[in-house]
Order: structure tokens, then sequence, then C-alpha cells
């Protein structure tokens, strides 16, 4: 079993849901991003995001944007993330590692060559924002022959008709993008949340996680219960880019209140 | 991977795209989830429109009586004698209303739009062309508009983003990046994804997900179509070689796409050689990078080592861009059309070469494309013929030209 099933079934004999924590890597330097990944588990991560930089991010808040402009700024490189996973999992097997980015870097790293890397690193999920269903042929035997989950993307305006062709295939966890928007500016309401899952669930058993616009331990919670995960990225990103010196260096005690705060997030998943 | 020409093109090099909007291996559809299902219903409302005669109809009499096609084609007899070669004729569609191509594509899109119920336009500029012709045809049928421009490019082209206001539309000047037309796209895609339901995005330029690409070029094919009638008027025969100016490559494209099957005719395409390829600093996608995904579709970029894109540089803010249609990325690979370049200083002496021979003042855009000309004509005998697409008008350029003159104004 892979470390993403073997993790949300582990959450489901314990009876709730994950928080799946996010981090931009080499935001704003290398060590302050390796930091804030060895201390996510600790702090009550269940899996963990990675966000790749991208200088095109076009999902993208300006949240998200600034963060990933900071992570190139340090010299970030695919390779180095790929990097960054090998050394985490020197100390830690059980947590699942899903990268999220966008198709460029990967492309130019070589799409086969990326999966099989990534795999050896310890990568478990690969979440593309502009890789859908239609194109992502270029990306799936990869990942399928190395033992990695293509995260679906599933958005509001995804309709019942195109749900099937959109989970057709998928594994790991189908991540549902719970607003028509930019990450880190808006929140579903519970009404919506709750009209939403259920129309994934009659396509797909995979666990659900619920991303964009989820920020506080109570958004958290909902999340976690009405579907199986919550994604939080951009209030965590706020926390640390609210606590950049003048150089744009992390200032002391930044990472323990980023951890601070997912510790908070994952109080409230657990109730 | 497949460089080859699709099966159903094997007769013609026209029929592209494929169904999944590949032109061999470039093009597609790389958007996030949630725009999917609108891009879908793009494509399926493009194809239905393609087909109505009411749309096609619709389409020809704004086309004639509000944008004033068909543009005229001018023999440039100073300028001919001037480099001493072949005949060098011009495409005006700087005669066009709002000043360039440009509102060929953006009648064809709001009529599309309006077609499929949407309430607001959105916009992505460089020069501020593309801005200012969705702005008008906004205005024309009363429909919200906002366009979004980077800030550089506000700065140096202020008297469009003027023009833009003045015409009712809100321009959103984008910091990220360099703050250029790739930054304004970014942009663009990003409203887009949070007002799906009642927008539609306009875009400017033969690139962007399927259906874009064709669709833009199938709206610009009025240039090269008209030409083609008009030449054969002209000289009784089609061209020896013709010339366009290529930042996404959509007035390009609508010059060349109706002379693709006449393989007598050279095509070539002028990218923006910016400082000079060499310098890194330029904006020649095909001459100086390599292909990659952006802004939905696969095409050149120009990007690092780690598939990062790097910052276009031109003198002319509609060239400068770090990428080109889809299109464009396949007829170089299959060596149809030939790619050059033309540095920015080459294209500031075109501009008033151009200025003084023929009275026209051209956009720094075309600019680029004379530019060329003026190195091919006179190796060219003097009973051959150039025809050459003169897309926009400069009066917008006035100020960047003076600033490098050394003049104030």
């Amino acid at each position: 079993m892979s470390r993403i099933a073997a993790r949300f079934a582990a959450l489901k004999k314990e009876g709730r849901g994950a928080l799946i924590p996010f981090l931009e890597a080499w935001d704003p330097v290398e060590a302050t991003s390796k930091a804030l990944l060895r201390g996510m588990p600790g702090a009550g991560a269940d899996l963990i995001e990675i966000g790749m930089p991208f200088t095109d991010p076009m999902a993208d808040g300006p949240i998200i944007q600034a963060a990933a402009r900071r992570g190139l700024l340090a010299g970030v490189k695919v390779r180095f993330i790929l990097d960054m996973v090998r050394e985490f999992r020197t100390g830690d097997q059980a947590t699942p590692i899903v990268l999220m980015g966008y198709l460029n870097p990967i492309l130019s790293y070589g799409p086969r060559k990326f999966c099989e890397d990534a795999a050896k690193a310890g990568v478990d999920g690969l979440i593309i924002v502009d890789l859908p269903t239609e194109e992502a042929d270029l990306l799936l035997p990869h990942t399928a022959a190395n033992g990695i989950d293509f995260i679906r993307l599933v958005a509001p305006t995804t309709d019942d008709a195109r749900m099937p062709h959109v989970l057709n295939g998928s594994s790991g966890f189908v991540y549902y993008v719970s607003i028509t928007g930019i990450t880190g500016t808006r929140s579903a309401s519970s009404a919506d949340l709750a009209a939403a899952i259920p129309r994934i669930r009659r396509v797909t058993d995979l666990p659900i996680a619920i991303g964009f616009g989820v920020r506080t331990p109570a958004q958290a919670a909902e999340a976690s219960r009405v579907a199986d995960a919550a994604v939080v990225a951009s209030a965590l990103i706020d926390t640390l880019a609210g606590n950049l010196d003048a150089d744009g260096k992390a200032k002391p005690g930044t990472v323990e209140k980023v951890l601070a705060q997912v510790k908070a997030l994952a109080d409230g998943v657990r109730g | 991977m497949n460089q080859a020409i699709p099966p159903a093109a094997m007769n013609s090099l026209r029929s592209g795209p494929t169904e999944r909007g590949r032109f061999g291996d470039y093009g597609g559809r790389f958007v996030a989830e949630t725009l999917m299902p609108i891009v879908l219903a793009v494509e399926q409302a493009y194809a239905e429109a393609k087909h109505d005669p009411k749309f096609q109809q619709d389409l020809a009499w704004h086309l004639t009586h509000y944008v004033g096609r068909p543009s005229p084609l001018w023999f440039a007899e100073r300028l001919t004698k001037r480099l001493g070669g072949a005949k060098i004729y011009f495409k005006r569609d700087e005669l066009n209303h709002t000043g360039s191509h440009k509102a060929n594509n953006c009648m064809g899109q709001i009529l599309l739009a309006r077609r499929m119920g949407k309430t607001r336009i959105i916009a992505e500029t460089g020069a501020g062309q593309h801005g200012v012709a969705t702005a008008t045809m906004c205005a024309l049928f009363g429909l919200p508009c906002t366009v979004y421009m980077g800030a550089t490019d506000v700065a140096r082209q202020a008297p469009n983003v003027f023009r833009m206001k003045l015409l009712g539309a809100e321009v959103v000047p984008v910091t990220s990046g360099a703050g250029t037309l790739k930054d304004a796209m970014n942009e663009a895609m990003r409203d887009w994804v949070a007002n799906v339901n009642d927008t539609f995005y306009i875009i400017g330029t033969v690139a962007g997900p399927h259906p874009y690409p064709m669709m833009v070029r199938d709206f610009q094919s009025v240039i090269g179509e008209e030409a083609k009638v008009q030449m054969r008027e002209a000289e009784g025969r089609l061209p020896d070689a013709c010339v366009a100016c290529i930042g996404g490559g959509s007035n390009a494209m609508g010059l060349f796409h109706p002379f693709l099957d006449d393989t007598a005719v050279r095509l070539i395409g002028v990218e923006a050689g910016g400082h000079g390829i060499d310098t890194g600093e330029h904006a020649a996608s095909l001459t100086g990078g390599r292909p990659g995904v952006l802004h939905g579709n696969r095409t050149y970029l120009l990007q690092d080592d780690d598939g990062q894109i790097i910052e276009a540089h031109s003198i002319s803010a509609g060239l400068d861009y770090p990428g080109i249609g889809p299109e464009h990325s396949w007829l170089h690979d299959i060596g149809r059309v030939e790619y050059v370049s033309a540095t920015d200083n080459e294209a500031l002496d075109a501009f008033q070469l151009c200025t003084r021979t023929e009275g026209i003042i051209p956009a720094l855009e075309p600019a680029h494309a004379l530019a060329y000309v003026t190195k091919l004509a006179p190796t060219m005998d003097a009973d051959k013929i150039i025809l050459m697409n003169l897309c926009g008008r400069g009066d917008k350029d006035v100020a960047t030209v003076a600033a490098h003159m050394g003049v104030t104004l």
C-alpha cells in the first residue's frame, strides 16, 4: 500500500480527517523551508504538500506568488526539491509528501526522469495545476510506472457529466479546489462544501481533500469533517511572510510560529 | 516525440490543429481544471459559429462597416526605389479602426462572447493595441471590460492606456515579473478563473489553450485572404515572399495561413531581437528558446535550464513576450516558415525610413518586419515581389522613438 493510502486508512480507523499543511520550497531560504518540513509531522501534519516554485504561477494569488518568487530568488532548482525530500525521508518514512507545481519545470527536467527521481527520493504524489486530464497522458505513464499518485483536481466548474472523466484512473486522493478563483483569496461556504463533496463521492471512493480558502482551525476542522482532509497553504505562508526581516530572512522564532499554527490547525482537525 | 504532419494534413498545411488542439507537438489545453469546462465550451461554441452562415455574415458586415475592411494593398514605390531590388507591397492593416490588425480578432471574439451569453470581457495587452481594440468593441456592444497590462507597458504606452479608459475600460496595471505582456496574461488568466461563469477572455494573439490559437488565426486570416486577391489584381500573381513581425504571432499567422499551401511563396516571420540575440536580451522564442508549456499551450519559450520562464526584452511592447503561438512552432520545425530577427535599433531605423519615404508612421512592431525587408529586398531581382504586413500604426510609439532619438517632447 502506498504511503498516501496507508495514511488515510489509518486516519479512517482513528475516525478523523487529515491536515495537509503546505510549504513553498526555499521560501525564504533553503534552511527555513527544510526546518519547516522537518517540524511539520511533529506539529500534527498528516501529509505534507511542498510547492515547487515557478515564475508564472497562474492559479495562485499574491501570497503564494510571493512565496514562489522568494524561493526562486533563493536559487531553488527542481533537483534541490527532490534532495530535500530524500533528506526528509532519512528521518520520516511514514508521512506522505506531495509535490505541487506547474508543468514546465517538470517538462524541462524530463517527465520520465522526474518521476523516477521523485519516486526514489520518496515523493508520494504530484499535483500539477496546469495538467488537466485532457493532457495527463504526458505524465501518467511515468507516475504509474514509478508508483507515484497523480492527484486529480476537481473544481466547482467540474460538472457531474465531466466528473467521471476527470477522475478516471485517479489514485491517492482527490483535491477539491473549493472556490472558482486563485489561492488565498476567499473561502467556500459550508453550504457550497456540503453540496460539492457528495457529487465527488458518487464517482470515487478515494479520500477527498479540500483546498483553497482553508485558513483557520475551524475551517480546517469543517473541511476534514465534510471531506477527508484540509489543505492549508496561504494562511501559513502569510505567517512566514509576516516574520521576515529587512533582508527577507526569517526572524528568530519564525519557524516555531508557523509550526505552532500547524499545531493549532491539527488540534482543530482532531476536534 | 512525433514531429510529423498529422495524417489529415497530408495534402494541406492548413488543416490543423487536431481535435486535441495540436499542431504537430505544439498547442494543447494546459489549463487548470477550473478553466477546462469553459475552454471546452468556447471550443464548442466556436465550432458551431464557424459553420453558421449567420455568424459569418454578421462578422463580415461588422468588418466591412465598422473595422473598415478590406484594408488597402499599397505599392511602396519610393521605398522600393530606395532599397533597389524586389517590389515592396504593404498590406495596410494599420488603417483598420483602432489602428492595428487586432480589431479583426476582437470583432470575431466579441461576437462569439455575445453568442455565448457572456456579459463581461477581459483581455491582456502589451502595446495596448489589443487592449484598445477590445475596449472599442466593448464600447460598441455595451459590455464591461477589464484590460490587464504590465506596469512597464502602462508607462511606455501611455496614450493607449488613456484611450482604453476613454472607451470605458478598466485598465489594471500588473506589477508581477517584469510588468510586461507575459505578466498581464497571467493576471488575465487569474481573473478568468475567478469569474469564469459570466466572463469571456478575449486573447489577443494566436496563443493560449485550444481553441484560441486556431480561432484567432481564423479571425486574422482575413488579412492573407484579402492580400491574395489584391496581389492578383495588382500584379497578376502571388508575391515571392511574405514578411510579418512576430510577438505571439497573430498578424503573421493571419497573413501566412492562406499562403501555407502556396509553396512557391516564401514566408518569413521576424522576431524581436532586442539588444541582439547574443546578449540574451531579446524576445526571439524560436531563435533563442526551446519547447515548453506556458499560458495553456506547448510551444517554444524563453526559459532557463530549470524550466523557469525568462523575461523577454524588446523596445516594442507588443513583441515583448517569451513565447510564440504553437502553430508557428510547428511551421518552424517543419521548415515551412523562415524565422529571423531584427534588433531594437534596426527597427528604429526602419521606423524612420518608412515614415520619411512612404509618409506612413508604422508601429514599432511592423518596423521589425520592415527592418528585415530592408535587408531582403536588395538581394532580390526587381521583378520579384515582397508583401509585408504593416499591422499597426505608430502614433502610440512616438514618445518612445523620441526618447531614443534624444528628443524631449
